[in-house]
Formats: structure tokens, sequence, C-alpha cells
């Protein structure tokens, strides 16, 4: 089983619970650092890195001898990455999804596919947890990419946690598309409702069950509940909003660790989550 | 010979839009005859990404040989020299009164991009 862990608001909680759920489980899991703008779950497990790949994507490069100046290329490119005005065209390389249409189309053959590096995919053995994380090069703006090779790490026999980017654009969407369950990490306050009822709505786009976790319990006001309730949204966890999780989290220790009673709050969820796959598969 | 400026409005006396990217619209103006045509850039206003390089397509294809705006970004900027437009940036608050700087040769062609990207 796939579950995803999402938000609309980012920093609502997503890590805390991707890492804190991993080590609940006890068994071997894979956990999935999707969130490859700003990967953080490797800065709460200690283990060592036993993998490191570098991830390219595909960009045309234009054979002169073989360009006929046709523009076809260029009406193709959705993305304006490739530009032509009966001459040459020109590449702009940082638009280029990888897409590959322009090869596909050129009647001459002129264009090829070459490498540009994008980014990397971090293997770390923790214990029972196989992290893998994306880390996307510095002034790369093309996460999609990144984050569908770290899912093709993904070993089918084993469950999985994936940590979503924040938001609710491609990168998201790329993230949580085809797992088995998200769970929307939010908060009590009229933020972290604003951006739940946006989640809500690209989850239930993708048609992917669902659940949400409050953090932060106590610290708002009672409207994510009513939300939840109004829709029919089963809540799965509430997280107090207990300083001392804080503080263990800001010396990167697991809640689970720092505070053994808080162990009870995850095992609870992965009975849920459990239950919820049941039904499922009835 | 066709030039461009960049509005929001549909006339001579409308502002000039300080962006090339994302301007709402194109003045194109005919210096012989003097007349000119409104062109639509609402698709590139609310673009994701490229504005610049769109932008200075659709401008390339109406055949304009320069374009008077307030300040044009890198891709655009190579994107209009390929396609041998001379650029001339210019704070003049309307159209008429840029169109008249770039006729009384007030303007000089700009050499490089005087923005980044995704500047405003």
């Amino acid at each position: 089983m796939i579950v995803a862990i999402a938000s609309g608001k980012g920093g609502t909680g997503k890590t805390t619970v991707s890492v804190n759920l991993a080590r609940t489980l006890g068994t071997k899991v894979q956990l999935l650092d999707c969130d490859v703008e700003e990967p953080n779950a490797h800065l709460f497990l200690k283990g060592k890195k036993v993998k490191e790949e570098i991830v390219n994507i595909p960009i045309p490069q234009v054979d002169e001898a073989l360009c006929n100046g046709c523009c076809e290329c260029g009406k193709f490119c959705t993305y304006n990455a490739i530009v032509t005005f009966g001459t040459v065209p020109l590449i702009f390389p940082e638009m280029c999804h990888g897409c590959g249409g322009c090869t596909l189309i050129c009647p001459t053959k002129a264009i090829t596919e070459i490498g540009r590096r994008i980014g990397m995919v971090e293997t770390m053995e923790s214990g029972n947890i196989t992290l893998i994380g994306g880390r996307l090069d510095v002034g790369v703006a093309m996460a999609p990419p990144l984050i569908r090779e770290v899912k093709k790490c993904l070993q089918n026999n084993l469950p999985a946690i994936l940590d979503a980017p924040p938001g609710t654009s491609c990168p998201v969407i790329a993230a949580i598309r085809d797992t088995d369950m998200v769970l929307l990490v939010t908060e009590p306050t009229p933020f972290g409702l604003n951006d739940l009822m946006l989640a809500v709505d690209m989850v239930r786009e993708l048609k992917i069950p669902f659940g949400v976790i409050v953090n932060r319990m106590g610290c708002g006001d009672d409207r994510v509940h009513d939300f939840c309730k109004k829709e029919n949204i089963p809540i799965l966890l509430e997280i107090p909003d207990d300083r001392r999780i804080a503080e263990s989290y800001s010396r990167g220790i697991l809640m689970v660790d720092a505070l053994p009673e808080y162990r009870s709050l995850f095992q609870s969820l992965i009975l849920k989550v459990n239950e919820f796959e049941k039904t499922r598969s009835l | 010979m066709k030039i461009a400026l960049t509005t929001s409005g549909n006339d001579l006396s409308a502002p000039l839009d300080s962006r090339f990217g994302r301007a709402p619209k194109f003045l194109i103006y005919d210096l012989e005859a003097n007349t000119f045509e409104i062109v639509d850039n609402e698709q590139n206003l609310n673009a994701a990404q490229g504005a610049g390089i769109q932008s200075a397509q659709t401008v390339a294809r109406l055949g304009v040989k320069a374009l008077v705006t307030g300040h044009c970004g890198p891709k655009a900027f190579i994107v209009l020299k390929a396609a041998n437009i001379k650029i001339y940036n210019t704070a003049a608050a309307t159209v008429t009164e840029a169109l008249e700087q770039y006729r009384s040769g007030k303007l000089t062609e700009a050499a490089y991009a005087d923005v980044d990207g995704h500047w405003a």
C-alpha cells in the first residue's frame, strides 16, 4: 500500500507525520521524500547513504545541417522551449519539460535529445526504513520529472509512505498520483482550512481516497472540524499543540522517540489506514 | 515600417505598459501610413512560463521591425534579436509619448535585456 502525506498549506506537519508514521510501523517500509525542492525527511533519520543517482531530462539538440526551418517544433512546444522563425530553432533548456514531442514532430529528423541534469535521487538505509529522496538542483524549476524518478524506486512488495510537497500544483499531483490513499495534514487555523479546502478539491478530482490529520490541535478554532463534518471527511489523527513536539523536531529527533506517549497516536493511525485498506479490497 | 508598443488600452492616448512579456496588448503602429492596430496578448498575461518568448514570437509574426516598451527580459531579448527586431526601453507614460520619443530619435537601442525574467 502506498500512502501519500500531503497538505495545501506548507509547514503543517507532512514530514513530521511521514517520519513518525514510518518509525512507528516497525516493519520494513519505504519512505519517499517527494518534496524535492526542499527535502528534509533525512534530517530526522540516522543512517548511511547507499545509493546516489543523477537525474537528467532529455532536451532537444538541433542538427543545423538537417533543419529546413519548417517551424513545426516551435508550433508544437506548449512550453515555449523551442522557438523558430524559419531559421534554425532557438532552444531554451530551462523551459523544456523533456516530453520529446519536438523530436517526433520534426519531419527532417534534425532534432535529437541530450541530457540536462536536474537533480539527484539519494537512497539511505535507517533501520527498517529505506529513505528515497529527490533533491532538485539549485535554480532548476522542473520538479515533476524528478518526483517521477523518485517514485520509480518504489518496490511493489513493500509498504510506502510518500512525503509530498505542499500546495496543489503540478509537483503535488506528480507525487500523489497513483497512490492508494492521501492523508491531508492541516492545522486548525483559517489558513489551514483555506488550503485544506483546495487540497480536498484536488484529491477529489484525482479520485484518491483521503482522510485528514489535524496537527497542533488546540491552537486555533473549530472550523476545520466543522468543514470535515459537513463534507463527511474522516479525521484520522489529531496531534496536540505541544511545545515539546516542536522542541524535539528542532533537534531533529522523532516525536515518537522523544515523547513515547505519542506513539499510540501513530499506532491508531496505522490501524485506521489498515482498516481502510481492508474495506477497500473487499 | 511597423513598430510595436506595449499598452493596456486601445488607442494612442492609452498608458504604455512597462512589461513586455505580460503586456495586456500590443499597439502596432505603421509609421508610413500613420495607422495602428491593437493586438491582444491576454493569453500571455496569465501564462505560467514563457510569456516573454511567446510575446516575442507574436510581435515577430506581425512583421514589426522595432519594439518600444518599458522593460524586456532575457529570453524575450534573445528571441527578438533572432527576429531582427530592435528594442527600445522607455519610461514614457503613454503610447503617444513613447511614439514621439521614438520618432524624434530620443531612444537608443537596447544592447541587452534590462531586467531579469519574472521581474514584475
